[in-house]
């Protein structure tokens, strides 16, 4: 649970970039290719996946900010 | 100068009549040497007959993904295999969103579920949703649920909702193309429903789904016979997973005449920029389409994507010198 909070937005940032093996937009593994379209799409998206586990998150967005919730990993706050 | 805009300038700028579909589409078909002098038309029949003030509104998703419709831009669906998953808000944070929507100074703040229409379940939160929100939070409440019951109509009219949401997303000709599980004539059905309970209809649509020129003056034109009191304009941003997922986004040009075309063809109403207008238009475009026909916006972010940060559209409002609409001018 903590790691992924470890890694969760920092001060001041408007997205938190999560690191581990799996992209966090499209759940592929993190070293199969450039993910340069994800990390742009991103800039205007929450993450969908867990980039530790893979595990699709449940993702609230609100007017102000957004929660994604990995069941194994924890919560992200964006 | 092209006879289109000489014959707008006259019956929409002089006489506040809105081209029918021929003048739409001829709009829409003006090269771009002529844009600049269109949005500039269109700008002026929006302060001439709107006024200079913005309306700002924030948007939340009571209800997330999961939705049984097919709509084919739609990320939410259950039918595809969209990242999205399914979710529920809470009333503490439905009434926090709320809160942090009104400190923009927005006045308008609407409720979204994705879902084919409300059921019992979805009623009792938006029965409390809405309740708590008028206890705690001076701002309108806006509702967009999917079809509607004439019960569920009138329990919402009771709730205090004051504006409902139901998109035609695009012309009746190329709705089949885009939505398979329910017809253009039931969202038509809602909206003449929600018309006749006294609430204000806001109903747009999405332009880039893969429709003509032809069909996008068509839907402008349908649009403008509904009359409705408020129209979001959004751009497709293909969401990965959907059937419309590979699709290009509009060129920033064609979304700019679409603006102008759609208040040429609106004077009066309220005509919002929803989604995507970020991937399509960026800053700079943002700005054209305010100067060019737009006199709201959606802030902050959306049901499953994010947007520019409020303050930035606030601020590009006051040096545009465009006022923020007051909650009291909306009562």
């Amino acid at each position: 649970m903590t790691a992924m909070r470890d890694a969760a937005t920092r001060a001041g940032d408007r997205q938190p970039v999560p690191a581990g093996p799996w992209c966090d937009r499209c759940g592929e593994a993190a070293a199969s290719g450039p993910h340069d379209g994800c990390a742009a799409a991103r800039a205007l998206e929450p993450p969908r996946y867990c980039a530790h586990c893979r595990r699709r998150m449940k993702v609230q967005v609100l007017p102000v900010g957004w929660s994604a919730i990995c069941v194994e990993h924890g919560e992200l706050r964006g | 100068m092209p006879e289109i805009l000489d014959q707008a300038r006259t019956q929409v700028l002089e006489n506040g009549v809105g081209l029918d579909q021929a003048g739409v589409l001829a709009v829409l078909n003006l090269p771009d040497e002529h844009l600049t002098a269109t949005l500039q038309l269109a700008h002026e029949v929006r302060m001439r007959w709107c006024g200079p003030e913005v309306e700002v509104e924030g948007i939340v998703s009571l209800k997330t993904g999961g939705c049984p419709e097919d709509c084919h831009f739609c990320s939410q669906s259950g039918l595809f295999a969209s990242p999205v998953r399914s979710v529920w808000l809470d009333i503490p944070s439905l009434v926090e969103a709320a809160r942090q929507t009104a400190a923009t100074g927005a006045t308008e703040f609407c409720i979204v579920a994705a879902v084919r229409g409300p059921d019992a379940r979805l009623m009792k939160q938006m029965r409390e949703g809405v309740a708590a929100i008028k206890a705690e939070v001076d701002i309108q409440v806006a509702a967009s649920l999917g079809m509607l019951t004439q019960e569920q109509v009138d329990e919402l009219v009771e709730m205090g909702v004051h504006r409902y949401n139901h998109n035609l997303e695009t012309c009746r000709s190329y709705f089949p193309n885009v939505v398979t599980t329910h017809s253009f004539e039931e969202r038509w059905e809602t909206l003449r429903m929600v018309r006749e309970s006294g609430m204000e209809v806001c109903c747009g649509g999405i332009l880039g789904l893969g429709e003509t020129v032809e069909q996008r003056a068509e839907f402008a034109a349908q649009l403008a016979e509904l009359d409705p009191h408020e129209v979001p304009l959004n751009f497709l941003n293909p969401r990965p997973g959907t059937p419309l997922g590979d699709r290009p986004v509009v060129e920033g040009k064609d979304a700019l005449r679409a603006i102008a075309a759609f208040r040429l063809a609106m004077p009066r109403t309220i005509l919002r920029y929803a989604g995507g207008r970020e991937i399509t238009l960026g800053d700079l475009g943002t700005r054209d389409g305010l100067l060019g026909g737009i006199n709201a916006v959606i802030v902050g972010n959306y049901l499953t994507t994010l947007g520019r940060p409020a303050t930035e559209d606030l601020k590009l409002l006051d040096d545009l010198k465009m006022p923020v609409k007051a909650l009291s001018a909306t009562l």
